[in-house]
Order: C-alpha cells, then structure tokens, then sequence
C-alpha cells in the first residue's frame, strides 16, 4: 500500500514553471527524513522528465508514490510519442529545437540522466498518443 | 573555502544573499544545465552565463548554496525571487567563465569529479 500519493500537474506553456514539482517533492521528501542522496536522485530524474515534457510534449501531469523503502514516480503527458527509444536513451542524441538549447536544455543528456539516477526506469510511449515514463529509486534510510 | 571567499575572489557583487558562511567544497561551470544535472558530487556552486530561472532549479536540485553569474550578467527579478525562496546565493563577477573558473582552481577549489 502506497504511503503518500501526490499528484502535479506540468504546464507546458511555461518553461520557467518546469521544475516546481520536482521542487515540491523534494521538499517532502526532506521533511519525511528521507536519506539526502536519495532525495536528490528522485529530484534530478524527475526535473529533467519534467523539462522533457515541457520541451516535447506540452506538458502532463505526475503522480507521486512515496513507500518507506522506495519512491515511484509516473509522468504521463499526451505529446507526439518517441520513435525511437534507443536512440532517445543515447547520450548527446536531441531532438530539441534551439531555442531549448539556449535555455540550457536541449544537450541529449535528459534520459540518460534519468536512467543514470533511477533503479528503475520504463518507457511506454505511442507515436501520435503520448508517454508514461516510470521510475522508482530505492530508499536506504 | 565558504561563499564568502568565493565573492572575495571572484570580486563578486551579492545579488541575492543565502547562507554566505556555507562550506564550499565544490564547483561546476557550464550553460547546459544537463551537464550540471550529469554529476552529483556534492558540488556547491554554479559558474554559469546562463541567466533564467531554470539555473536557481538546477541548483535547488543539486543542493547547491551558490550561484555565480559571470561576465556580469544580471538575473532578472523572478530569478532572484526563486534563489531568496530556496535560500540560495546570487554572486554577479565581471570576470568571464574561464577566468572565474581559473580563479577558484587556484584558490584551491576543485571540481570533484576530475575524470
């Protein structure tokens, strides 16, 4: 049974909002006393699945669950889909326009990142439909 | 050294002024935030010349203390606003990014992850 479930919606018409469900989580997490590594961690993949969705899929929603041995997040958003997932999980590899390079985004380091700091990471993803990416770190308290 | 050092070396102006007495151990200089979010190794302050609001998010994230505009580019007021909410110091310096970078390397910061 989940412990805590928090759910964020991701606004994909502002990229200056990207980030502030990763910073609330965060901020949970740390009032829960979980370990700091692992709090940055879920903070890290989860920031960057959120700038990801903000970049290519106008945004979505995530939902949040916090167990006392592990953290699971699920970003869903109804964006164009990813044609080639390898390819997606390749460092350096971006489909990003410039302008999101100019942000200090765009550099293909988003997933590999995200798969970098989680234990586990899932990609469903239909052309045309959207993405659910899921993720869990494992908590050592 | 501590964000007080970092200002007397880098000739910094405080934009935005957190815990000035935190230890840095340290330090990371890069416009592409992604690369910044590649190497977690407690690093505790940002060199950058990129300036919007994703920068003070990036740092949240790392749980960085400080962040140091160079070339001395001035964040706007919604960047200051998001560092004086998460309690992180804004530093401007006139010097540019590999100068600023030089600076602290020979003041005996390092960048933590040498490989």
């Amino acid at each position: 049974m989940s412990a805590i479930h928090l759910r964020y919606e991701v606004p994909g018409d502002d990229f200056t909002r990207a980030g502030e469900a990763s910073g609330a989580v965060k901020k949970r997490l740390k009032a829960l006393g979980y370990n700091p590594d692992a709090i940055r961690r879920v903070a890290i993949a989860m920031y960057e699945a959120e700038i990801n969705m903000v970049i290519h899929a106008e945004g979505g929603y995530c939902d949040v669950d916090i167990y006392p041995d592990r953290v699971e997040v699920l970003l869903a958003d109804k964006g164009p889909g990813i044609p080639d997932v390898e390819k997606a999980m390749q460092a350096g590899f971006s489909t990003a326009p410039d302008n999101v390079r100019n942000l200090g985004f765009g550099a293909g380091m988003g997933l590999p990142n995200i798969k970098k700091y989680t234990d586990d990471m899932r990609i469903e993803t239909e052309i045309g439909v959207g993405t659910n990416l899921y993720l869990t770190v494992k908590v050592n308290n | 050294m501590i964000v007080k050092d970092i200002i007397d070396i880098l000739q910094g102006e405080v934009i935005c002024e957190g815990d000035l007495d935190h230890e840095i151990k340290t330090a990371c200089g890069s416009d592409m935030m992604s690369d910044v979010l590649a190497f977690v190794k407690d690093q505790s302050v940002l060199l950058t010349g990129l300036v919007n609001p994703q920068v003070v998010r990036t740092a949240e994230m790392m749980d960085m203390a400080c962040i140091v505009f160079v070339r001395g580019k001035e964040p706007d007021e919604s960047i200051i606003k998001l560092a004086q909410s998460r309690d992180i110091t804004l530093i401007k310096t006139r010097f540019r990014m590999f100068t600023a970078c030089g600076l602290l390397y020979s003041n005996g910061l390092s960048g933590g992850c040498d490989v």
